[in-house]
């Protein structure tokens, strides 16, 4: 197909936006870790990091944290993967569920309310002390972070292992029972290593989202570790403090090496043979002990899982609640504080993370049909710039901003960018961006070309075509893109936290964390929190209808 | 290794209200290279997994040298699979996929590394061991898996369509090493296949299978020249098949049949017992008839409808009545082939001529 100069331009013009808003701030971030302030090139503030025994510490425990987090991640999530997919019972539904529901909440909100239920003075403890005389340090320091990170992105494991554990051909299996293996060590030598790309594929994001985790660590009062530390540099010391940078610049190397090395392992070895033939391997039955254990792991992740959710729910309507298992006395004050007071925050919410929205499945909307239908050279390098998106810290993207932006002003004297509202919308619309593209991509693949090649024959033009004939047939994967950018963009608090500048500008992410800050405030937090969880699980299950409800449509098209 | 027979007896299969296999009984000799041939959903391949143990049977039993394995998991059965789509594992190089049976039998690492490396030569892979699945060739792969089975010495070889994956040319080649494997090493071996072609040049006896029921079980010269029933007769070579109805009259067996018209049949031929049967003859069999001097067997009079050309014969289809007779006629250089609508009387040998079960 012959290029047009309109989708050229098109392309440029996204090429702009990324490159601006994505790629000016990142290098300006790894530019100054590298400046000596002349313009020459230096190791001193790594150096200089090094010598910080604090800056030592953190890096260990950020490390530390990530690492056991995706430890333990994994002796949840593979049980409850391995059960789904291979044996016949009832308890599918009940792990399905286990798979979403601590998506649906910020994990820096579920932490207050973990705070609550297993601190020191808190309902299991003090039940373990009343009937045992002794407490579990669950949510101590560092433990506490990595109890919080691992329920809240265990999922993630789960649903990629589930995806890859289902593709495997059952002969696979098959062939290794027919040479003699069995049991474990049919698991751990021919089950575990195929489904190896989905398990690397969690692990991998799991790591990154604990080692670039700001608001946690923040709620939870852990300053010891990498990002808190560069978000206290930066707002303590100072924008020109060039320790903030190093940990920016080890941070997006972790999270570039974390993907990179997921990107590279799958591809080293050949796994397209795995689901040849594409028969998936039959449901076993549970023996009766292994139902009783099956069914108790479920159940055990289930109260865990539930627990902030629970939690934060019971602040949100306790008037007071310390020392005690339950809340004693109960109150809507909390929600009619918030809704005097929060209004603004929540009227903010709505307005950058639909706008953001807008811009992303609009760019996606064209990146994906510049890639999959026209031949622009360099089209890929769109699909990489968004990948790349994927990679960056939301520490790295607001700290970037408010660098590069620094002393930048609005046009038709809007004031100071770093100060306003718009950039709140373009780091939220560069964050969630991957998510909108993925799902416009699988939209446009499932929409036949001949489709489009039908209308061209009887007469319409390319934009012709592309407004009548492929937006529409898009429109469900658009919409859930819209949905998916809109609610991660809620949860958001990393650069929320770094580009809020007065509180008049904050959405609910960052009046929950403010909220947070007082013992006082958690009333009124949690009920900003119940508010936002209550949003993000209606939206997650909006864009779950909207694809289910449009992959039929678009499926009669599909005659290759 | 001294060869085991394989016996199937009374087996039945039902996956839910669906009968995949109903009451089959089968003795598989030692050393044998025994072919279930049948078209998709016959169930030819759900009883080749119920001896590798991968599905379970309702009744019967399954003996392997004589002692049952209803009941013994697969990994414990010693009956060597080679899948359909290979299976190998893309995450093991070659050497890793063929020792892997061995290293679960808890061989010595020694003898591990000798048991591959034989293996290996065996399918003349030696060189290739280090690859991985994904960097060999179709054929390759197969052998592979040839080498991955016979790695662990099985009693029985158990091959699962093992050439449908492959290319026409590959096919042939494959099959033909794959014969000389089996004669070499004696192994009883049992093939499941949709194709007639390959059963027939490989294996010394065939079961045809059909709706979950065997319908015969022979050589292949056994199964192609005395088919017992109907669907053998089609489904092994291409046939020529009346319905109709026997009677004597005088001396002469006269056969009349609603497409055929009525016809007196030669002497010698075997009377069938009553029932329901169909006159059956290959297309092999049909003569054309030149002069005047009729040969001795069925004589049936017609019209050349069409030919089509298949380089060492013609095929011509004949209009006999409101039938359509079938006759390959052997090509010689240069004769011309007889033009549509020309009148030509056919001759059928007395021992041609089967009866077979509707």
């Amino acid at each position: 197909m012959r290029t047009s100069p309109s989708i050229a331009a098109v392309a440029l013009a996204i090429v702009a936006f990324l490159t601006a808003f994505l790629v000016i701030p990142v290098v300006t971030v790894v530019y100054t870790a590298f400046s000596d302030g002349q313009g020459g090139f230096t190791l001193a503030h790594f150096a200089a990091f090094a010598g910080i025994s604090l800056m030592r510490e953190s890096f260990a425990n950020s490390l530390f944290v990530a690492a056991t987090t995706v430890g333990l991640a994994t002796l949840i999530a593979v049980p409850l993967a391995y059960l789904t997919v291979r044996f016949q019972f009832r308890g599918a539904i009940l792990i399905q569920t286990l798979g979403v529901l601590p998506l649906v909440m910020p994990a820096f909100v579920g932490a207050a309310a973990m705070q609550l239920l297993f601190g020191r003075s808190g309902s299991v403890n003090l039940l373990l002390k009343d009937a045992f005389g002794v407490t579990i340090p669950l949510m101590e320091g560092l433990n506490g972070v990595i109890f919080v990170e691992t329920l809240h992105y265990f999922p993630f494991i789960l649903l990629n292992l589930s995806a890859s554990l289902a593709n495997i051909d059952s002969s696979m299996e098959e062939a290794a029972q027919n040479l003699g293996a069995s049991g474990w060590r049919l698991f751990r030598k021919v089950v575990f290593p195929l489904a190896m790309p989905g398990y690397i594929a969690g692990a991998s994001l799991v790591f990154i989202k604990v080692f670039d985790d700001l608001g946690t660590p923040l709620v939870l009062n852990v300053t010891n570790m990498l990002a808190p530390q560069a978000y206290l540099r930066v707002t303590s010391i100072g924008m020109e403090d060039p320790i903030g940078y190093v940990i920016c610049v080890i941070l997006v190397a972790f999270s570039v090496g974390a993907m990179g090395g997921s990107w590279w392992f799958v591809k080293r070895r050949d796994y397209a043979l795995v689901s040849r033939g594409g028969v998936q391997a039959p449901k076993r039955r549970l023996t009766p002990w292994q139902s009783v254990l099956a069914y108790g792991w479920i159940a055990g992740m289930l109260f865990l899982v539930l627990s902030p959710h629970i939690g934060i729910l019971l602040m949100s309507l306790s008037k007071v609640w310390s020392f005690t298992v339950l809340p004693e006395q109960f109150t809507l004050a909390h929600y009619a504080t918030v809704f005097t007071d929060a209004k603004q925050m929540i009227w903010n919410t709505f307005l950058y993370c639909g706008l953001a929205a807008l811009i992303d499945v609009a760019i996606g909307t064209a990146i994906a049909y510049i890639v999959l239908r026209t031949a622009l050279p360099g089209r890929q390098l769109l699909d990489h710039l968004v990948t790349v998106a994927l990679a960056m810290p939301g520490l790295v993207l607001g700290i970037g901003y408010l660098r590069t932006f620094k002393g930048v002003d609005l046009p038709f004297g809007g004031g100071a960018l770093t100060a306003s509202w718009v950039i709140f919308v373009l780091a939220y619309s560069v964050r969630r961006l991957p998510y909108a593209l993925r799902s416009c991509m699988a939209a446009l693949t499932q929409v036949h070309p001949a489709l489009e090649e039908a209308a061209q024959n009887v007469g319409a033009g390319r934009w012709s075509t592309i407004r009548r004939v492929v937006v529409p047939l898009m429109m469900g994967g658009i919409l859930a893109g819209f949905v998916t950018s809109f609610i991660t963009a809620a949860a958001e608090i990393s650069e929320t936290i770094l580009l809020t500048s007065r509180e008049s500008l904050a959405p609910m992410s960052y009046g929950i964390y403010l909220y947070f800050q007082s013992v006082l405030g958690r009333g009124p937090g949690a009920a900003l929190g119940v508010i936002a969880v209550s949003l993000v699980a209606l939206g997650t299950y909006l864009s779950h209808r909207l694809v289910a409800a449009s992959s039929p449509h678009q499926s009669s098209g599909g005659h290759a | 290794m001294k060869p085991v027979g394989v016996d199937i007896r009374n087996i039945a299969l039902s996956f839910g209200a669906t009968q995949v296999l109903k009451d089959i009984t089968v003795s598989v000799e030692p050393g044998e290279f025994f072919a279930l041939l049948g078209p998709s959903g016959s169930g030819k391949s759900t009883l080749l997994r119920l001896i590798a143990g991968f599905n379970q049977h309702q009744h019967g039993e399954v003996l392997i040298d004589g002692r049952d394995v209803t009941g013994t998991p697969p990994w414990k059965r010693n009956v060597g699979m080679v899948f359909q789509n290979y299976a190998l594992w893309p995450h093991m190089t070659v050497q890793q996929n063929v020792a892997f049976g061995l290293e679960e039998r808890k061989f010595p690492r020694d003898e591990i590394r000798e048991k591959v490396a034989a293996a290996l030569e065996l399918v003349g892979l030696s060189a290739l061991g280090k690859r991985r699945p994904g960097q060999l060739s179709g054929g390759q792969q197969q052998r592979v898996a040839i080498a991955r089975t016979l790695a662990i010495e099985p009693q029985v070889l158990l091959l699962d369509e093992p050439l449908s994956n492959l290319d026409a040319k590959l096919r042939v080649q494959t099959r033909q090493e794959l014969v000389k494997l089996q004669r070499r090493l004696g192994i009883t071996t049992i093939f499941v296949t949709h194709d007639q072609e390959e059963a027939l040049t490989t294996c010394h006896r065939i079961a045809v299978m059909d709706e979950g029921v065997i319908q015969q079980v022979g050589t292949p010269m056994d199964l192609f020249d005395f088919p017992v029933n109907r669907f053998v007769a089609q489904f092994v070579g291409s046939v020529n098949l009346f319905a109709g109805a026997f009677r004597r009259e005088g001396g002469a067996l006269r056969f009349s049949s609603p497409k055929l018209g009525e016809v007196t049949l030669p002497a010698g031929i075997v009377e069938p017992p009553s029932g329901d049967f169909d006159l059956a003859f290959r297309p092999h069999a049909v003569h054309f008839v030149e002069g005047d001097a009729a040969p001795p067997g069925l004589a049936l009079d017609g019209a050349v409808e069409g030919a089509e050309f298949l380089g060492e014969f013609l095929r011509y289809e004949i209009r006999v009545g409101a039938a359509v007779v079938t006759a390959d006629i052997p090509h010689a250089r240069g004769r011309a082939p007889i033009a549509p609508g020309t009148a030509v009387a056919l001759s059928v040998p007395a021992a041609e001529l089967r009866f077979v079960s509707a």
